[in-house]
Protein backbone atom coordinates (compact mmCIF):
# COMPACT_ATOMS: atom_id res chain seq x y z
CA UNK A 1 0.00 0.00 0.00
CA UNK A 2 2.95 2.38 1.01
CA UNK A 3 4.39 1.89 -2.46
CA UNK A 4 1.10 3.66 -3.85
CA UNK A 5 1.16 6.38 -1.92
CA UNK A 6 4.65 7.09 -3.28
CA UNK A 7 3.61 6.71 -6.85
CA UNK A 8 1.30 8.75 -6.09
CA UNK A 9 3.47 11.60 -4.45
CA UNK A 10 6.71 11.25 -6.80
CA UNK A 11 4.24 10.72 -9.70
CA UNK A 12 2.58 13.99 -8.85
CA UNK A 13 5.43 15.65 -7.98
CA UNK A 14 6.69 15.03 -12.18
CA UNK A 15 3.60 16.41 -13.29
CA UNK A 16 3.37 19.59 -10.83
CA UNK A 17 6.53 20.32 -12.22
CA UNK A 18 5.79 20.09 -15.40
CA UNK A 19 2.84 22.40 -14.90
CA UNK A 20 4.60 24.54 -13.19
CA UNK A 21 7.30 25.26 -16.34
CA UNK A 22 4.51 25.07 -18.68
CA UNK A 23 2.86 28.29 -16.57
CA UNK A 24 5.98 29.99 -16.22
CA UNK A 25 7.83 29.71 -18.92
CA UNK A 26 7.39 29.65 -22.59
CA UNK A 27 7.31 26.09 -23.02
CA UNK A 28 4.46 23.99 -24.90
CA UNK A 29 3.57 20.84 -24.09
CA UNK A 30 5.16 19.08 -26.61
CA UNK A 31 8.81 21.04 -25.67
CA UNK A 32 7.57 19.76 -22.04
CA UNK A 33 7.83 16.23 -23.78
CA UNK A 34 10.78 16.22 -24.99
CA UNK A 35 12.52 18.26 -22.38
CA UNK A 36 11.37 15.53 -19.46
CA UNK A 37 12.37 11.97 -21.96
CA UNK A 38 15.99 14.11 -22.44
CA UNK A 39 16.01 15.21 -18.67
CA UNK A 40 15.24 11.16 -18.18
CA UNK A 41 18.05 9.47 -20.58
CA UNK A 42 20.68 12.52 -18.47
CA UNK A 43 19.58 11.66 -15.28
CA UNK A 44 19.52 7.64 -15.88
CA UNK A 45 23.24 7.86 -17.67
CA UNK A 46 24.50 9.55 -14.53
CA UNK A 47 22.55 6.93 -12.07
CA UNK A 48 20.20 9.48 -10.52
CA UNK A 49 17.22 7.97 -11.41
CA UNK A 50 17.30 4.43 -10.79
CA UNK A 51 17.25 5.25 -7.22
CA UNK A 52 13.70 6.98 -7.73
CA UNK A 53 12.64 4.02 -9.44
CA UNK A 54 13.54 1.62 -6.79
CA UNK A 55 11.53 4.08 -4.26
CA UNK A 56 8.56 5.36 -6.12
CA UNK A 57 7.96 1.98 -8.69
CA UNK A 58 5.50 3.41 -11.51
CA UNK A 59 5.73 7.02 -9.77
CA UNK A 60 8.93 7.38 -12.12
CA UNK A 61 8.49 4.67 -14.93
CA UNK A 62 5.03 6.39 -15.84
CA UNK A 63 6.36 10.14 -16.13
CA UNK A 64 8.11 10.14 -19.82
CA UNK A 65 11.46 10.60 -17.74
CA UNK A 66 10.75 6.51 -17.00
CA UNK A 67 10.85 6.35 -21.40
CA UNK A 68 14.25 8.28 -21.05
CA UNK A 69 15.60 5.80 -17.98
CA UNK A 70 14.63 2.64 -20.33
CA UNK A 71 16.25 4.34 -23.37
CA UNK A 72 19.31 5.09 -21.25
CA UNK A 73 19.41 1.80 -19.33
CA UNK A 74 18.89 0.13 -22.64
CA UNK A 75 21.86 1.90 -24.45
CA UNK A 76 23.81 1.37 -21.10
CA UNK A 77 23.47 -2.86 -21.02
CA UNK A 78 23.79 -3.44 -24.66
CA UNK A 79 27.11 -2.01 -24.78
CA UNK A 80 28.10 -3.84 -22.00
CA UNK A 81 26.85 -7.25 -24.25
CA UNK A 82 27.80 -6.51 -27.55
CA UNK A 83 29.89 -3.45 -27.56
CA UNK A 84 29.87 -0.17 -29.47
CA UNK A 85 27.00 -1.74 -32.05
CA UNK A 86 24.75 -1.88 -28.47
CA UNK A 87 24.50 2.13 -28.28
CA UNK A 88 22.54 2.17 -31.46
CA UNK A 89 20.28 -0.78 -30.62
CA UNK A 90 20.09 -1.09 -27.12
CA UNK A 91 17.61 2.04 -26.61
CA UNK A 92 14.80 1.04 -29.16
CA UNK A 93 15.13 -2.26 -28.01
CA UNK A 94 13.95 -1.70 -24.27
CA UNK A 95 11.63 0.80 -25.50
CA UNK A 96 10.27 -1.09 -27.94
CA UNK A 97 6.98 -1.89 -26.43
CA UNK A 98 5.77 1.12 -25.65
CA UNK A 99 6.85 2.56 -29.04
CA UNK A 100 4.98 0.03 -30.65
CA UNK A 101 2.13 0.23 -28.69
CA UNK A 102 1.24 4.06 -29.16
CA UNK A 103 2.04 3.63 -33.04
CA UNK A 104 -0.39 0.61 -33.33
CA UNK A 105 -3.03 1.86 -30.74
CA UNK A 106 -2.68 5.40 -32.10
CA UNK A 107 -3.07 4.37 -35.80
CA UNK A 108 -5.98 1.78 -34.98
CA UNK A 109 -7.75 4.66 -33.14
CA UNK A 110 -7.30 7.43 -35.52
CA UNK A 111 -8.84 5.37 -38.12
CA UNK A 112 -12.03 4.05 -36.40
CA UNK A 113 -13.25 7.54 -34.48
CA UNK A 114 -14.09 11.11 -36.00
CA UNK A 115 -12.68 13.66 -34.18
CA UNK A 116 -15.02 15.75 -31.84
CA UNK A 117 -16.26 19.34 -32.45
CA UNK A 118 -14.08 21.27 -30.19
CA UNK A 119 -16.46 22.76 -27.69
CA UNK A 120 -14.50 25.28 -26.26
CA UNK B 1 -33.93 50.66 10.70
CA UNK B 2 -33.15 51.60 7.20
CA UNK B 3 -29.40 52.85 8.14
CA UNK B 4 -29.25 49.35 9.49
CA UNK B 5 -30.51 47.08 7.06
CA UNK B 6 -28.23 48.93 5.00
CA UNK B 7 -25.51 48.30 7.01
CA UNK B 8 -26.15 44.52 7.79
CA UNK B 9 -26.38 44.17 4.08
CA UNK B 10 -22.83 45.47 3.94
CA UNK B 11 -21.72 43.02 6.58
CA UNK B 12 -23.03 40.38 4.49
CA UNK B 13 -21.25 41.47 1.16
CA UNK B 14 -18.27 41.81 2.90
CA UNK B 15 -18.44 38.06 4.66
CA UNK B 16 -19.43 36.86 1.18
CA UNK B 17 -16.35 38.77 -0.42
CA UNK B 18 -14.15 37.50 2.04
CA UNK B 19 -15.46 33.76 1.72
CA UNK B 20 -14.44 34.02 -2.13
CA UNK B 21 -11.46 35.52 -1.45
CA UNK B 22 -10.56 32.23 1.06
CA UNK B 23 -11.87 29.36 -1.08
CA UNK B 24 -10.33 30.76 -4.35
CA UNK B 25 -6.96 29.14 -5.18
CA UNK B 26 -4.69 31.86 -4.53
CA UNK B 27 -3.40 32.16 -8.43
CA UNK B 28 -3.88 30.10 -11.81
CA UNK B 29 -0.28 28.96 -10.62
CA UNK B 30 -1.64 27.00 -7.38
CA UNK B 31 -4.75 26.05 -9.00
CA UNK B 32 -3.16 24.50 -11.96
CA UNK B 33 0.01 22.75 -9.40
CA UNK B 34 -2.72 21.04 -7.58
CA UNK B 35 -4.61 19.67 -10.57
CA UNK B 36 -1.83 18.43 -12.08
CA UNK B 37 -0.39 17.32 -8.77
CA UNK B 38 -3.40 14.48 -8.00
CA UNK B 39 -4.27 13.66 -11.81
CA UNK B 40 -0.69 13.04 -12.35
CA UNK B 41 -0.48 11.41 -9.04
CA UNK B 42 -3.62 9.44 -9.56
CA UNK B 43 -2.55 8.04 -13.07
CA UNK B 44 1.01 7.23 -12.08
CA UNK B 45 -0.71 4.79 -9.20
CA UNK B 46 -2.83 3.15 -11.91
CA UNK B 47 0.92 2.79 -13.82
CA UNK B 48 1.85 1.29 -9.95
CA UNK B 49 -1.42 -1.34 -9.85
CA UNK B 50 -1.15 -2.05 -13.58
CA UNK B 51 2.19 -3.17 -12.54
CA UNK B 52 1.33 -5.26 -9.80
CA UNK B 53 -1.29 -6.79 -11.38
CA UNK B 54 1.61 -7.94 -14.36
CA UNK B 55 3.34 -9.63 -11.12
CA UNK B 56 0.64 -11.59 -9.19
CA UNK B 57 -1.85 -12.19 -11.91
CA UNK B 58 0.31 -12.77 -15.04
CA UNK B 59 3.47 -14.02 -13.93
CA UNK B 60 5.58 -11.39 -15.59
CA UNK B 61 8.95 -10.45 -14.25
CA UNK B 62 9.13 -6.56 -12.90
CA UNK B 63 10.68 -5.12 -15.94
CA UNK B 64 7.65 -6.74 -18.46
CA UNK B 65 5.35 -5.77 -15.94
CA UNK B 66 6.17 -1.72 -16.31
CA UNK B 67 6.05 -2.66 -19.71
CA UNK B 68 2.81 -4.32 -19.59
CA UNK B 69 1.44 -1.35 -17.10
CA UNK B 70 2.65 0.80 -19.98
CA UNK B 71 1.47 -0.51 -23.32
CA UNK B 72 -2.17 -0.88 -21.04
CA UNK B 73 -1.90 2.97 -20.28
CA UNK B 74 -1.17 3.72 -23.84
CA UNK B 75 -3.83 2.03 -24.88
CA UNK B 76 -6.56 3.51 -22.77
CA UNK B 77 -4.97 6.89 -23.38
CA UNK B 78 -5.67 6.04 -26.63
CA UNK B 79 -9.13 5.07 -26.98
CA UNK B 80 -10.53 7.41 -24.32
CA UNK B 81 -9.03 10.11 -27.00
CA UNK B 82 -10.66 8.36 -30.14
CA UNK B 83 -13.92 9.02 -27.58
CA UNK B 84 -13.23 12.30 -27.00
CA UNK B 85 -13.10 11.70 -23.12
CA UNK B 86 -9.25 12.35 -22.67
CA UNK B 87 -9.12 15.98 -23.86
CA UNK B 88 -11.95 16.93 -21.01
CA UNK B 89 -9.48 15.22 -18.73
CA UNK B 90 -6.50 17.62 -19.79
CA UNK B 91 -7.93 20.46 -20.13
CA UNK B 92 -8.65 19.72 -16.52
CA UNK B 93 -5.42 18.57 -15.23
CA UNK B 94 -3.28 20.49 -18.08
CA UNK B 95 0.82 18.69 -17.10
CA UNK B 96 -1.10 16.18 -14.77
CA UNK B 97 -2.18 13.91 -18.34
CA UNK B 98 0.58 15.62 -20.61
CA UNK B 99 3.67 14.50 -18.43
CA UNK B 100 3.21 10.73 -18.28
CA UNK B 101 3.12 8.13 -20.90
CA UNK B 102 -0.22 9.20 -21.45
CA UNK B 103 0.87 12.58 -22.68
CA UNK B 104 3.32 11.23 -25.65
CA UNK B 105 0.02 8.65 -26.38
CA UNK B 106 -2.54 11.22 -26.50
CA UNK B 107 -0.13 13.81 -28.99
CA UNK B 108 0.08 10.59 -31.60
CA UNK B 109 -3.66 9.97 -31.73
CA UNK B 110 -4.54 13.73 -31.43
CA UNK B 111 -3.64 14.65 -34.59
CA UNK B 112 -3.47 11.82 -36.69
CA UNK B 113 -7.04 11.82 -35.78
CA UNK B 114 -7.33 15.61 -36.79
CA UNK B 115 -5.75 15.29 -40.34
CA UNK B 116 -7.29 12.11 -41.27
CA UNK B 117 -9.09 14.29 -44.25
CA UNK B 118 -5.32 14.91 -45.89
CA UNK B 119 -5.44 10.99 -46.18
CA UNK B 120 -4.40 7.62 -45.12
CA UNK B 121 -0.56 8.13 -45.86
CA UNK B 122 0.64 12.21 -45.02
CA UNK B 123 -2.73 12.71 -43.13
CA UNK B 124 -3.03 9.94 -40.70
CA UNK B 125 0.59 8.13 -41.13
CA UNK B 126 2.45 11.19 -40.68
CA UNK B 127 0.74 12.98 -38.81
CA UNK B 128 1.00 10.24 -35.51
CA UNK B 129 4.35 11.52 -35.22
CA UNK B 130 3.59 15.46 -35.23
CA UNK B 131 5.04 15.63 -31.85
CA UNK B 132 6.06 12.23 -31.04
CA UNK B 133 8.75 12.37 -33.57
CA UNK B 134 10.70 14.98 -31.70
CA UNK B 135 10.07 13.20 -28.59
CA UNK B 136 11.97 10.21 -30.11
CA UNK B 137 14.28 12.22 -32.19
CA UNK B 138 15.63 13.33 -29.19
CA UNK B 139 15.08 10.23 -26.88
CA UNK B 140 17.21 7.92 -29.64
CA UNK B 141 19.84 10.42 -30.06
CA UNK B 142 20.60 11.38 -26.50
CA UNK B 143 20.33 7.07 -25.33
CA UNK B 144 23.03 6.58 -28.54
CA UNK B 145 25.23 9.41 -26.91
CA UNK B 146 25.39 8.02 -23.67
CA UNK B 147 25.63 4.36 -25.28
CA UNK B 148 28.94 5.30 -27.27
CA UNK B 149 30.18 7.49 -23.88
CA UNK B 150 29.40 3.86 -21.73
CA UNK B 151 31.79 2.75 -24.67
CA UNK B 152 34.63 4.35 -24.27
CA UNK B 153 34.31 5.99 -20.26
CA UNK B 154 32.63 2.87 -18.70
CA UNK B 155 31.39 4.81 -15.31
Amino acid sequence: MLMYLKAFLVGGLFCLIGEALILKTKLTPARILVVYITTGVILSAAGLYAPIVRFAGAGATTPLTGFGHLLAQGAISAVQDTGILGAFTGGMTSAAGGITAAVFFGFIVAICFKPKPKDY
Amino acid sequence: MEKNKQSAKAAAWENYAALVKRITPKSKMAQGCLRAFWVGGSICTLGQALADIGVSFLNLTASSASAFSSITLIFLTALLTGLGVFDRIARYAGAGTVVPITGFANAMVSPAMEFKPEGWVLGTGARLFTIAGPVLVYGISASVVVGILYYFIRW
